[in-house]
């Protein structure tokens, strides 16, 4: 069987500049791509990576109001509220979970924390035996940042608390998590439970936002972190209970920061996404153009229209998987040589698809170039033929 | 015979009339032989080899290329009849920038489904036959216009067609490399069996075709003469 390049391949060689200039271009979004990706990632688990290595399936906010959607800020859940869903039939575990922002200090050391409040014991910690009234769990860069370690101490809100453990890397709305319990963190917050922020410096969250539940009732927690059978009827309860269940995955539209970060960041992505294969079929058209005398030439020949489009979707493809496989390699470069100093993830899902998607768009952009092959007409290789 | 047109008519939209290129002309080529078309420039060969290389459909008439009618055949078909059984020699040779002289020769096995790799020892075969020994390796720019000329003859042998479409060969060369082009032409339809039809506007190498025809106003005059 016959090469399907066997002249897209030799121009390629013979045309070294021209498609050298257009590989570079290929490198260079894939590398703005790759970057872009990486720290869209990056930023997102800095956000949500508390939320999405929760061991549960579904979480229960307080019903927001008419026409808004959940927020972990505006959610309060009644004490009587997180005992119902645990007795609703096909839930396994209905853990409450308490968030607040507030500040940690340690020696001279201060940071922006989020206080994530759980029962004793829960499994919702990377450390369950460690959490309990006065004692903490810190994840690895809230310890980093205060400088302290397991048995060190630490002010939470106003209030000295001992480091139980150091584990995880647990990340809210772009500030490390300090586990505790759900009485330190209703202390923390006077008792309101709301998940925005409490930066008081004094006892209990003096400054903490929110007047308490919906229903008057002392607040149990932020959010309901559920582990169902998958036969729950999750609906009913939520009418019954005045709450609103959501995935896991789709908690992470009711941090805020996040929406809006993530919305942005994927937007350029997008564009570049389009420019790169508006760039590559620009090319793409105006190399046909060029070469249009040479596809007569072969038509004339004998060649097939369908023959010369595999030949030209193959040279295109092929600089695409140059380029974009040169590109990657400089992204992977990157991200391991930043290391932890910037929050980004290497990994396929940011290296890989998004290295694929580049391949997918620019072949359809050049495919839409070299349709016009289709219209050359062979007979323009002869010249003089009117 | 290889190549035979009967009573073709093609015609050309003009404005709101129809040009007409070709009047009912008839031209039978036999294996082996070399008819010379000539005539002023606008007389009509060029559609008379259009039509030949199965380029453009006539309005009228009949066009049958080594015993297979092209009347009615699809595109791909005809595709395939030009890619196996026509070679074309154009006006300027045409040749490909990024191929070496052998590959110009190898891109008609590729067209055609085979391997060019396999296909090289053919392809040198007839650079030699047309005096390029030593020149495989070089491309276009790389050559004379005389040598690229060849290169133009040899890629239409590349296939072993049966007919072979000449256009204005020489009109590109001065008298000395003009005259060995035709020589080349003629010596390779003798050995080759080729019907050939040379198309050309220079009467000075007549002399060498085996037959000679005149296209004026789109119609085919009687032939002038031949070769003896």
């Amino acid at each position: 069987m016959a090469k399907p390049v066997f002249v897209a391949w030799r121009d390629l060689r013979f045309a070294k500049g021209r498609f050298a200039l257009m590989g570079t271009v290929i490198v260079l979004i894939t590398v703005l791509v790759g970057l872009l990706s990486g720290l869209t990632a990056g930023l997102g688990r800095e956000n949500t990576s508390a939320i999405t290595a929760l061991p549960a399936d579904h979480l229960v906010f307080s019903a927001p109001a008419d026409g808004r959607g959940v927020a972990f800020t505006d959610s309060r859940l009644p004490e009587r509220t997180v005992r119902d869903w645990a007795g609703v039939p096909g839930v396994r575990r209905a853990e409450p979970l308490g968030i607040a922002t507030t500040k940690a200090e340690a020696g001279s050391r201060t940071a922006a924390v989020s206080a994530f409040g759980v029962r004793p014991g829960s499994r919702l910690t990377p450390a369950p035996g460690g959490v309990g009234d006065g004692a903490v769990v810190l994840s690895e860069k809230a310890a980093t940042a205060l400088g302290v370690r397991a048995g060190g101490a630490l002010t939470l809100g106003g209030r000295t608390v001992r480091v139980a453990a150091v584990s995880g890397a647990a990340m809210y709305s772009h500030t490390p998590v300090v586990w505790t319990s759900l009485g330190d963190w209703q202390r923390l917050t006077g008792g309101s439970g709301p998940a925005g922020t409490s930066d008081s410096g004094g006892r209990g969250g003096s400054g903490a936002t929110g007047s308490g539940s919906a229903s008057g009732a002392s607040v149990g927690a932020t959010v309901l972190a559920l582990s169902t059978t998958g036969t729950a009827d999750l609906t009913a309860a939520d009418e019954k209970f005045g709450t609103k269940t959501v995935t896991t995955d789709d908690a992470l539209r009711a941090i805020g920061s996040f929406t809006a970060e993530n919305g942005s960041l994927q937007l350029m992505r997008g564009f570049l996404f389009a420019i790169s294969a508006l760039v590559i079929g620009a090319f793409f058209t105006v190399w046909t153009i060029q070469r249009s005398g040479d596809v007569a030439v072969l038509k004339a020949l004998g060649a097939s229209t369908r023959a010369l489009l595999r030949d030209a979707l193959g040279q295109a493809v092929l600089l695409l998987v140059i380029g974009t496989g040169l590109g990657t390699a400089v992204v992977a470069g990157v991200g391991v040589g930043i290391g932890g100093a910037v929050p980004f993830v290497l990994d396929p899902s940011t290296v890989l698809i998004p290295a694929l998607i580049m391949i997918a768009l620019g072949a359809v952009g050049a495919a839409l170039s070299i349709r016009r092959i289709t219209s050359v007409d062979p007979l323009t290789a002869l010249g003089s033929a009117r | 015979m290889s190549l035979e047109l009967t009573d073709v008519t093609l015609t050309y939209p003009d404005g709101g009339a129809r040009l007409t290129a070709l009047d009912q002309v008839s031209l039978a080529v036999p294996a082996g032989c070399l008819t010379a078309v000539i005539g002023p420039s606008g007389s009509g060969k060029s559609s008379l080899l259009a039509v030949a290389a199965t380029l453009i459909g006539p309005d009228r008439g009949r066009v049958v290329i080594d015993g297979t009618d092209t009347t009615g055949l699809g595109r791909a078909e005809l595709t395939t009849l030009r890619r196996t059984t026509i070679g074309t020699v154009f006006q300027q040779p045409n040749l490909l920038p990024s191929l070496t002289a052998a590959e110009q020769l190898q891109v008609m096995a590729h067209l055609d489904g085979r391997s060019p790799r396999k296909a090289r020892p053919r392809a040198l075969e007839l650079l030699a036959a047309v005096g390029l020994e030593g020149q495989a390796d070089r491309r276009p720019h790389q050559l004379s216009g005389g040598q690229r000329q060849r290169i133009n003859i040899a890629r239409a042998l590349m296939n072993e067609p049966a007919v072979l479409l000449v256009d204005e060969p020489t009109s590109a060369l001065d008298h000395e490399r003009g005259a060995a082009v035709l020589d080349l032409l003629l010596r390779l339809t003798h050995q080759r069996a080729t019907a050939t039809v040379l198309v050309t506007h220079d009467h000075t190498h007549l002399d060498v075709a085996d037959e000679i025809a005149e296209v004026r106003d789109g119609r085919l005059r009687p032939r002038l003469g031949a070769r003896p």
